[in-house]
């Protein structure tokens, strides 16, 4: 599977963020976006979800499933965990399983069930507590996990360390580095160095 | 895509069941506007049989819009709206499923308890059955307006009082219909199943429309 994106500018509010951006992500391979705090980097991941319209240029896969949209090929990880409070986290991966997964596998790989997954974040104890009751960095945790219990195969992550502790960076790390393996690709938007081998990067200047 | 569907369904029911999804307000909220009338108009038990049914109508379009304001905002502001637009489910059906859950969560009880608080306003054996009747084909519109007006104001703060000047206006037809089938119930002249039969096209054309319209419009609000 191939991501391209081709000259591609963004607008906010009128502003222009960036324009003529290209590059281009091949399976198992990983680009961290760098930049300035409101260089676009939040902005660019959206747009490549689909939940930003482009200002000029294009995106495109290739080798993905042909009938689906580019953002439902994605996992979107944002600022906010998208967990609802009241709860289990449980009852919320179940629920994110169920809306996001598609409807076949993508490149043979099945989704890990909720508790393997919450095992693999080590918050296998938490399964039944409810989400408000959770730390802000458990409730990130939860949040990664939900990249696992659906299989797709592009990981669109915005800040992903933000509230983890060094032990769960490291467990990140670890879960980034299977689904490179399994052919996965995964877009990270981050200040802190990733515990990953990184194939490519691309730095964003601020806009004056 | 059934799967998804049950699985929204399942989670907008147990959040609205749960301490603070706001299902009870619904109700209780529902008592309150129909025990203040008699304060307001007085032991007058004629008068209060006439405007019976208006007064139960009114409140049930009330208690309706109340908690619809957080029908798509609780999404948008924790981030599940970003990915429920690219779920397996088209958007017009998670607005339709949410309405669904929120419809039997909040506004179901309160057609089962008209009957009980219409006694208070005065109305007859017969009556109270019929404007149950009434109030259960037309609330199902009156949610799904309110959809349209949640999606139009989801990412405003204060958006509950927007809601409400954008939605209101939009369900008269809903209450003229209601009323009049509610009224005839409780032995007017007209008869019921006219107006009956316009509040369920209402309903059902409501269940058509509003949908696309709520979709649309939250997809407006993404960028």
């Amino acid at each position: 599977m191939r991501l391209r994106a081709d000259h591609i500018a963004i607008e906010r509010g009128g502003r222009r963020l960036f324009s003529d951006l290209s590059f281009e992500l091949q399976s198992g391979q990983a680009l961290a976006v760098r930049g300035p705090n409101g260089a676009g980097k939040t902005s660019l991941l959206r747009a490549v979800a689909g939940l930003l319209p482009l200002a000029e240029g294009a995106l495109s896969v290739e080798g993905g499933d042909d009938e689906a949209p580019l953002g439902e090929e994605a996992h979107y990880l944002g600022h906010a965990d998208a967990l609802k409070s009241a709860l289990t986290a449980r009852e919320n991966l179940e629920f994110w399983a169920a809306m996001l997964a598609p409807g076949g596998m993508i490149g043979g790989k099945a989704p890990m069930g909720v508790p393997a997954a919450l095992d693999r974040v080590g918050l296998h104890h938490a399964i039944d507590f409810p989400v408000h009751a959770l730390s802000a960095g458990q409730k990130r945790r939860v949040a990664l996990a939900r990249l696992m219990v659906a299989a797709r195969p592009l990981w669109l992550l915005d800040e992903p360390l933000t509230a983890l502790d060094r032990a769960a960076q490291e467990r990140l790390g670890e879960i980034m580095r299977d689904h490179l393996q399994a052919g996965g690709l995964i877009v990270a938007a981050t200040h802190a160095p990733l515990d990953l081998e990184i194939s490519r990067e691309l730095r964003l200047e601020a806009a004056p | 895509m059934r799967k998804a569907a049950a699985a929204l369904f399942l989670r907008e029911w147990r959040i609205a069941r749960r301490i603070g999804g706001g299902a009870a307000i619904g109700l209780v909220f529902f008592l309150i506007l129909v025990t203040l009338i008699p304060f307001a108009i007085g032991p007058d038990l004629r008068l209060l049989g006439r405007i019976g049914p208006a007064v139960l109508w009114i409140a049930g379009l009330l208690a309706t819009l109340l908690g619809v304001d957080r029908l798509f905002q609780s999404d948008d502001e924790d981030g599940s709206l970003d990915l429920l637009v690219h779920g397996r489910l088209p958007l017009e059906l998670v607005v339709l499923v949410k309405c669904a859950a929120h419809w039997l969560a909040s506004a179901l009880p309160l057609v089962v308890a008209s009957p009980l608080f219409g006694l208070m306003l005065a109305l007859d054996g017969k009556a109270l059955g019929l404007v149950a009747a009434s109030l259960a084909v037309g609330t199902p519109a009156l949610t799904l307006i309110g959809a349209i007006g949640a999606s139009l104001t989801v990412s405003l703060r204060r958006g509950g009082l927007l809601l409400a000047v954008v939605a209101l206006p939009l369900t008269i037809p809903v209450l003229i219909f209601g009323v009049a089938a509610a009224s005839a119930a409780s032995g007017g002249a007209a008869p019921f199943a006219p107006p009956f039969l316009a509040l369920c096209a209402l309903t059902l054309a409501a269940i058509a429309g509003a949908p696309f319209a709520a979709a649309w419009a939250l997809r407006l609000a993404r960028d």
